[in-house]
C-alpha cells in the first residue's frame, strides 16, 4: 500500500498536557509527524491543531482512531480525504543580499509576492506565505543566493466550502 | 471542606468500600481523613506495586472500580507496572498519587516526580489537580472514565496544597464530557450484515476475548453459540467468558492454545471476534492468520478493529449490546436450529477429528510431579466451585499461567484473573489479595512459579494482617521456566540466567510470615497436600516441586503461523 501525506485537523481541549498526549501518541506508536501547528480557536476552551503525517491507509486509519480515543480530543478530520481544501504555510527566510544580489532578491520577492520584513546591510529577511509548493519553489530559488536561516510555521489547512448555490 | 475531606467524601459517593495503599508525606492529609472514615477500609500493603495489583485484582474479580492510594515520588513510580498491567487488560482502576505542593512542582522537590507525564502512555487518562475547587468534578470524571467505554486505569495526581486547601463540596449528578462519548449501541445494519455472513458461512469460529467478560456478555455468547451451533475459542483474557466444559468449547487459541482451536481458526471461513484485539500471541504470523476467513469484529474500542488484521464487518459497540442485537435478528429470522446444525455438520466432524488427534495431554509417570497433573488435581478438588463461580484463580506469568489456562476449566466469568497483555510477573499474589477482599466468601487461589512469587512475596504480610485465607500454589521447578523453555527450543539449551542458585525454603518462609506452609515432592503427595491447603482457613503456601524441565505445549514459535505448532 502506498504511503501518502495526510493533513489532519484536530480540535482538542485546551488543557495542559493535551499536546503532550498527542505528541506522545505519535512517538509511542511509531507514527510520523511531518509538521504540527497549534493555536487557540474562537472558543478559548478548545485548541486547533493541524498535523501533517504520512502512512498507508491502515496507518492513517489507526492514527485517526487513536487520536479520537484520547479523552481530550474533541474532533478529528482528515482534511485530505474530505475533498477540496486550502492549505497555507508561512516561512521567514533570512537570505544573503550583497551588492550584486540585492536587486535579484527583491525581484524574486516581487514575483512570488513575498514581503521583506527586515533589512540589514548584508541580508534581507523575507516573509513568504502560500501552499507548500510555493514555499518550496522560493526556497529552491533562494538557495544559490545563500539562505542564512529559515523558520517555517508548519502547515495549516481548511476545507473549501462547496461552490454554487 | 478541605481538599482531603472532599476526596474522601467523593470516594464514599462513588461507593468505594476498600482502598489499597501506602502512606507518605504527600498524602498524610488524606490518610488523616481516612482515619476518621471507618466505612472505607484501607488495606496497607508492603509495596506500592502490590497496591496497584490488588486494586486491579479487586476490579477484575468484582467488576467494580479498584482504588489505590500512594504518596508522591517513589510511591507513585512504584505503581507504574500495576497501572500498565491494568491498562493493557482494560481494567477499571483509579490511582491517587500525592504530589508536592503546586508551587514546588517543577523544582525537583523532595519526592517529586512528574507522574502524569510518566503514566500518560499507560493510563486511559490522567489528571493533575491544580485547585481544590476542581476536585469534585475531576474525581467524578476519573471514576466515570475508568469504568465506561473500554475500561482502564485513571490516575489523579493530588498536590499537597490542593489537599489542604478549602472549597465548597458539590457532587455533579452526571458526568458530561464533550470529548469523551463512547459508543455502546452497534450500528444495526452492521449487525444485519454480520448475521447474513453467519448464514452463508460453512466453517465459523467464535473468538471470545476479555471484552466479553468486562461487558458481562457471557450469557449472550452462550446463547448465540448454542442457537447457531458454533464452535467457540477463547483468548487468555476471554477464558471464563464461555464455559470451558461446554461441548462447543475449543479452549484457548494462540501461542499455547489447543491444537484444535488453532486448526479451526486457521481453516475457518468466518471468525466472529467479540471483545478480542488480535494480539500477536493470538494471531502468530499475521499474514498467515486464518487466510480463508472473513472477519466480523465486535469491539467497543474502534482502535482495536483493523489494527492487526483486516476486518470485513466492523461493529463498534458494547459486546453485550451488540450480541443482544444480533440475537434479536436471529430470533426475528427464526431459522430452524436443524438448518444451522446441518450447515455446520461437516465442520464439526472435522473439528472432532482434530480434537481426537491431539487433545491437550501429558503423562504423569515416574517420580517427578507434572505441573499439569497439579492443575488437574486442583480442578478436580474445586470443580463445584469452578462451575458455580465460587472460586477466583489468579496466576503469575509464564509456564504456571499457561498450564493453568490449558488445564483448569473456567466455566464462569471473572474466575480467572491473569496479566494477559503486559505479562507481569508478580501480579498474581497481590491481585489475589484484591480478589479476596472483594469476594470474602470465595476460594481464592494464586497459581505461581518459584520465580514470579518472589517478585511480590512481601505481600504475604499484607494477606496475614487482613486474615485472608488465600492459597498460593507454587509450581516450583527451580527455573524461570518459560525463558528456559525458549532457550531449550530456540537457543540450543544455552540456559543463560534462568537457574536460581538460591531459592528460599518456601515452607519456612510461609511460617516466618505466620502462614501455613506445605510441600509436595512426590506425585502421591499432591492430592493430600492440596486437600490440606483447601481445608485450611489460613493463608497457605504450597510448595510443589515439579519436573524441572517440563515445557508448555502445544507451542507456536513467536512470529510463526499458528498452524506451525510444536506438539508434545
Amino acid at each position: 500500500m502506498s504511503e501518502r501525506k495526510h493533513t489532519l485537523s484536530v480540535l482538542v481541549e485546551n488543557t495542559p498536557g493535551a499536546l503532550a498526549r498527542i505528541a506522545g501518541l505519535f512517538s509511542g506508536r511509531g507514527f510520523n509527524i511531518d509538521s504540527l501547528c497549534v493555536a487557540e480557536t474562537l472558543d478559548p476552551t478548545l485548541s486547533h491543531l493541524t498535523l501533517v503525517t504520512s502512512g498507508d491507509d491502515l496507518i492513517i486509519e489507526q492514527i485517526i482512531k487513536q487520536l479520537r480515543r484520547l479523552i481530550d480530543v474533541y474532533k478529528v478530520v482528515d482534511v485530505t480525504e474530505e475533498g477540496e481544501f486550502v492549505e497555507r504555510e508561512m516561512a521567514l527566510i533570512k537570505v544573503r543580499a550583497e551588492k550584486e544580489t540585492r536587486a535579484e532578491v527583491l525581484r524574486m520577492c516581487d514575483i512570488f509576492r513575498c514581503k521583506v520584513v527586515d533589512v540589514s546591510p548584508r541580508t534581507y529577511t523575507i516573509e513568504v506565505t502560500g501552499p507548500q509548493s510555493k514555499l518550496q519553489a522560493v526556497i529552491e530559488l533562494l538557495k544559490p543566493i545563500g539562505i542564512k536561516e529559515i523558520v517555517r510555521t508548519g502547515l495549516i489547512a481548511m476545507r473549501r466550502e462547496k461552490k454554487g448555490t | 471542606m478541605t481538599g482531603a475531606q472532599i476526596i474522601v467524601e467523593a470516594l464514599k459517593r462513588e461507593g468505594v468500600e476498600v482502598i489499597f495503599g501506602y502512606p507518605g508525606g504527600a498524602v498524610i492529609d488524606i490518610y488523616d481523613e481516612l482515619y476518621r472514615t471507618p466505612e472505607i477500609k484501607h488495606i496497607l500493603v508492603r509495596h506500592e506495586q502490590g497496591a496497584a495489583h490488588a486494586a486491579d485484582g479487586y476490579a477484575r474479580s468484582t467488576g467494580k472500580v479498584g482504588v489505590c492510594l500512594v504518596t508522591s515520588g517513589p510511591g507513585a513510580t512504584n505503581t507504574v507496572t500495576g497501572i500498565a498491567t491494568a491498562y493493557m487488560d482494560s481494567i477499571p482502576v483509579v490511582i491517587f498519587t500525592g504530589q508536592v505542593p503546586t508551587k514546588l512542582i517543577g523544582n525537583d522537590a523532595f519526592q517529586e516526580v512528574d507522574i502524569t507525564g510518566i503514566t500518560r502512555p499507560c493510563t486511559k487518562h490522567n489528571f493533575l489537580v491544580k485547585r481544590t475547587e476542581d476536585l469534585p468534578k475531576i474525581l467524578r470524571a476519573a471514576f466515570h472514565i475508568a469504568r465506561t467505554g473500554r475500561p482502564g486505569p485513571v490516575l489523579v495526581d493530588l498536590p499537597k496544597d490542593v489537599q489542604q486547601g478549602k472549597a465548597e463540596f458539590y457532587w455533579p449528578e452526571e458526568v458530561r464530557l464533550r470529548s469523551y462519548q463512547p459508543v455502546y449501541d452497534p450500528h444495526p445494519r452492521q449487525v444485519e450484515k454480520a448475521y447474513r455472513m453467519l448464514e452463508s458461512c460453512t466453517r465459523p469460529v467464535v473468538l471470545v476475548g476479555g471484552g466479553v467478560i468486562s461487558s458481562g456478555a457471557h450469557e449472550e455468547i452462550c446463547e448465540l453459540a448454542e442457537r447457531l451451533h458454533l464452535p467457540v475459542t477463547m483468548t487468555l483474557m476471554g477464558l471464563g467468558g464461555f464455559p470451558g466444559t461446554h461441548p462447543q468449547s475449543l479452549g484457548m487459541l494462540g501461542m499455547h492454545g489447543t491444537y484444535y482451536a488453532n486448526m479451526a481458526v486457521a481453516n475457518s471461513d468466518l471468525i466472529l471476534a467479540v471483545g478480542a484485539r488480535f494480539d500477536d500471541r493470538v494471531t502468530g504470523k499475521v499474514d498467515a492468520f486464518a487466510p480463508m476467513a472473513k472477519i466480523i469484529h465486535i469491539d467497543i474500542d474502534p482502535t482495536s478493529i483493523q489494527k492487526n488484521v483486516r476486518v470485513d464487518v466492523p461493529i463498534v459497540g458494547d459486546c453485550k449490546r451488540s450480541l443482544e442485537r444480533l440475537l434479536t435478528v436471529i430470533k426475528e429470522v427464526a431459522r430452524p436450529e436443524k438448518i444451522w446444525r446441518e450447515q455446520f455438520k461437516d465442520w464439526w466432524e472435522q473439528i472432532e477429528i482434530w480434537k481426537k488427534r491431539y487433545p491437550l495431554s501429558y503423562k504423569q509417570e515416574g517420580d517427578y510431579i507434572k505441573p499439569q497433573f497439579v492443575i488437574e488435581k486442583l480442578y478436580e478438588l474445586t470443580r463445584d466451585r469452578a462451575q458455580s463461580g465460587q472460586i477466583v484463580i489468579s496466576t503469575e506469568v509464564g509456564q504456571n499461567q499457561m498450564w493453568t489456562a490449558q488445564f483448569y476449566k473456567f466455566d464462569r466469568p471473572r474466575t480467572l484473573i491473569t496479566s494477559g497483555g503486559l505479562g507481569t510477573m508478580g501480579f498474581g499474589f497481590p491481585a489475589a489479595i484484591g480478589a479476596q477482599m472483594g469476594n470474602p466468601d470465595k476460594l481464592v487461589v494464586d497459581i505461581a512459579g518459584d520465580g514470579s512469587i518472589q517478585m511480590n512475596i512481601q505481600e504475604m504480610a499484607t494477606a496475614m494482617e487482613q486474615g485472608l485465607p488465600i492459597k498460593v500454589i507454587i509450581l516450583n521447578n527451580g527455573y524461570l521456566g518459560m525463558v528456559r523453555q525458549w532457550q531449550e527450543l530456540f537457543y540450543q539449551r544455552r540456559y543463560s540466567a534462568v537457574k536460581f542458585q538460591v531459592i528460599p525454603d518456601f515452607v519456612k518462609l510461609a511460617e516466618a510470615y505466620g502462614a501455613l506452609g506445605l510441600r509436595a515432592t512426590r506425585p502421591e503427595e499432591v492430592e493430600p497436600v492440596l486437600k490440606q491447603a483447601l481445608e485450611s482457613d489460613r493463608l497457605t503456601l504450597v510448595d510443589i516441586h515439579i519436573a524441572p524441565e517440563e515445557g508448555v505445549f502445544p507451542m507456536v514459535p513467536a512470529g510463526r503461523a499458528t498452524t506451525e505448532m510444536i506438539l508434545v
